[in-house]
């Protein structure tokens, strides 16, 4: 009904000269679109020129090499593709159980007294500035791991054989594992929002129906909700692995930046975004100004393969589902 | 309400007094090392006779950029450029200020002052060669001291700096297997340790892990009194890092005989000189289209370098010696301007 008036409001704003604003409309909004893809394609082109001379001059062997050495211009990008993907990694594997938790309470468990003031701290949390995070990181949270988290996971998990490689050297404080903690911190508001979006769409008499044959709140959540939500969480998941695969301020702190590989993820290492923000400024000669643009141009190539499998499973979720 | 509103006037009249007086303010771009000192100099400079000087403090490799495609009246470098790529872009440059580079630990029971190293140690250190602090190399030059069988954690700085170019340089004269395997840079690939942002950055990592050890640019470790260690220089008397000791080192450097002024202060004789000093460069280029702003731009510096000494202590930055720049004044007469002669003929009051 509400619709049907909407309609014939339009309607009569279309007898008077709707046709003419209409046009701009629809032109405007087509140019608009268009600067989105001219930008996108200069962004491109720039970086791929920019490349072009560390491409050229290392070749393939610019993905494989783990040397980064300024002063004999050979260059390497495998450390920070390496510590951008695990330091992503472990920001999920910590944050998706945590905001996941987070989701769920606010929507099935919390009381209603609690519920805004809740969900309104954790999105605050999403509005806490990177750098911010990056010295809290550095002066506050990393001596905490230093003092408590690694001494313990060094003692305990570092003693497995084999596994325990993982766990090993002295505890430094700031390093892969740290990195991930705070990234972790940093995507959690992303995607538990989302989540929680997304959870609230769940009709209720579905939920309401489940709960009269006897489900508990956890078969409720595991049958109903996540089934009926899941294209809706893994897109907030694959947002927040965008935004932890690309930051850059925070990571920069606490990492240590050290063009190395290790094993053990309490040792430093570096990103792609935390190698363009440290040496950029200070980057002096083609070759190296050139292979730090080609770091930039391979976390473009990496977001978009991560955005693209993100909307190949959300289409195939789709298709399963039926929908 | 109303301090906002004279604030957005005043902003506004600024800006609008910015353009209208766009001869009276020269540019430049560069290092993030000598950015407080230039502001002070520039702040200073301009209640005295009017003219502004803006300065971005985007980075050595920025300054070199802008200067060289000229959108700059003149670029600041941590680090020298070498005659030859002067020589291709034809610029000049000249040392402005001079700060120093301090070792900085941390080792239970050892306060400020009391351990000595020397380069080969602290090239080792880095290397990665020395890892206890009870090393007998360690061990050879604090005989006294009590060491601790501690693991030694390098910490270097993380992004590109002067900071980190200068002490590499140290290393590299000192250490020839320094020399051969990492070399000297703004940035380079350090076989051990871990980095630290800025001098905040490294200072911070320093003071909390036990059995650290770092560098720091002199006015930051004095700053926030960290615990320095002496280090033996060329004639092999251990010094502690001061202003008179880097004042020393540049007192005592042959400038004379270099090409356009490309020498590092490490390692330079005398018996006061610090070991890890360096100065921060200017760079201008040597043929302008401008002459009379290049007159402006070197009139300020011959201004910071005539009654800019004050300044620079109170920062803990080091004044250029006299006859360092005697000779800096004699460089900038191959400056011309389009008529092929000098933009700068000498102190005009």
């Amino acid at each position: 009904m509400a619709a049907d008036i909407a309609l014939q409001r339009v309607a009569g704003a279309r007898g008077r000269g709707g046709a003419v604003g209409d046009f701009l409309f629809h032109h405007l909004t087509f140019l608009f679109a268009l600067l989105v893809l001219l930008i996108l394609g200069g962004v491109i082109v720039a970086l791929v020129e920019g490349a072009l001379p560390a491409l050229r001059t290392f070749g393939i062997g610019f993905l494989f090499s783990d040397v980064w050495n300024p002063v004999t211009e050979k260059f390497g990008a495998l450390a920070p593709i390496y510590g951008t993907l695990v330091t992503s990694a472990i920001a999920m594997l910590v944050g998706i159980p945590v905001a996941f938790g987070v989701a769920v309470f606010i929507t099935e468990i919390c009381p209603i007294w609690l519920k805004r003031p809740l969900a309104t701290m954790i999105e605050l949390l999403a509005a806490i500035p990177s750098i911010i995070y990056g010295i809290w990181g550095l002066f506050v949270f990393a001596p905490f791991v230093q003092q408590y988290i690694q001494p313990n996971l060094i003692d305990s998990l570092g003693q497995i054989p084999g596994f325990g490689a993982l766990f090993a050297g002295p505890p430094l404080g700031i390093g892969v594992l740290t990195a991930g903690f705070i990234l972790a911190i940093m995507v959690l508001p992303f995607i538990s929002s989302i989540m929680r979006d997304v959870f609230e769409t769940v009709p209720a008499i579905l939920k309401e129906s489940a709960y009269g044959l006897g489900a508990t709140r956890s078969e409720v959540v595991r049958q109903i909700v996540l089934p009926y939500t899941r294209i809706g969480v893994v897109g907030g998941i694959m947002l927040g692995l965008g935004r932890a695969l690309g930051e850059t301020m925070a990571v920069t702190f606490v990492l240590g930046h050290a063009h190395r590989i290790s094993i053990s993820i309490l040792q430093p290492g570096t990103t792609i975004s935390a190698s363009l923000a440290n040496e950029f400024t200070e980057a002096v000669g083609d070759l190296y100004l050139s292979s730090l643009i080609a770091l930039g141009f391979i976390l473009f190539v990496i977001t978009f393969i991560v955005l693209a499998i993100a909307k190949l499973m959300l289409l195939r979720l789709q298709r399963r589902a039926g929908g | 309400m109303n301090v906002f509103r004279t604030a957005l006037l005043g902003l506004t009249a600024s800006a609008v007094i910015g353009f209208g007086a766009l001869a009276a303010e020269i540019s430049g771009a560069g290092a993030t090392f000598p950015y407080p000192i230039y502001a002070k100099w520039a702040e200073a400079y301009a209640a005295k006779t009017g003219l502004k000087m803006n300065y971005q403090s985007i980075g050595s490799g920025g300054g070199i950029k802008q200067i060289t495609s000229k959108t700059v009246d003149f670029g600041a470098s941590d680090m020298p450029l070498k005659p030859a790529d002067l020589e291709k872009d034809g610029l000049t440059q000249f040392p402005m200020v001079m700060g120093g580079v301090v070792p900085v630990i941390n080792v239970p029971g050892i306060t400020a002052g009391q351990l000595k190293l020397d380069g080969n140690v602290l090239a080792d250190i880095y290397l990665g060669k020395i890892t206890k602090w009870n090393d007998p190399a360690i061990a050879a030059l604090n005989s006294g001291l009590k060491l601790p069988d501690l693991a030694i954690a390098p910490v270097y700085r993380s992004d590109g700096s002067g900071t980190t170019f200068i002490f590499t340089h140290y290393l590299s004269e000192v250490s020839p297997e320094w020399k051969d395997k990492v070399g000297e840079n703004t940035s380079v690939q350090f076989p051990s340790g871990i980095g630290g942002k800025g001098n905040e950055g490294v200072s911070a990592m320093a003071s909390r892990t036990v059995g650290a050890i770092g560098y720091v640019e002199y006015a930051y470790a004095k700053q926030n009194k960290l615990t320095y260690a002496l280090l033996r220089n060329k004639d092999g008397e251990f010094v502690s890092p001061a202003g008179s000791a880097f004042g020393a080192a540049a007192a005592n450097a042959d400038w004379s005989k270099t090409q356009d002024f490309y020498l590092l202060l490490t390692n330079q004789p005398g018996k006061e000189s610090w070991p890890i000093t360096g100065a921060t460069f200017i760079l201008l280029h040597k043929q302008q289209t401008r002459p009379e702003v290049a007159r402006e731009v070197i009139n300020f510096f011959d201004w910071a370098y005539l009654n800019g000494g004050k300044l620079a202590d109170d920062l803990d930055y080091v004044p250029m010696p006299e006859n360092v720049v005697k000779l800096v004044e004699q460089s900038w007469q191959q400056i011309k301007g389009p008529d092929g002669k000098a933009v700068w003929t000498g102190r005009s009051s």
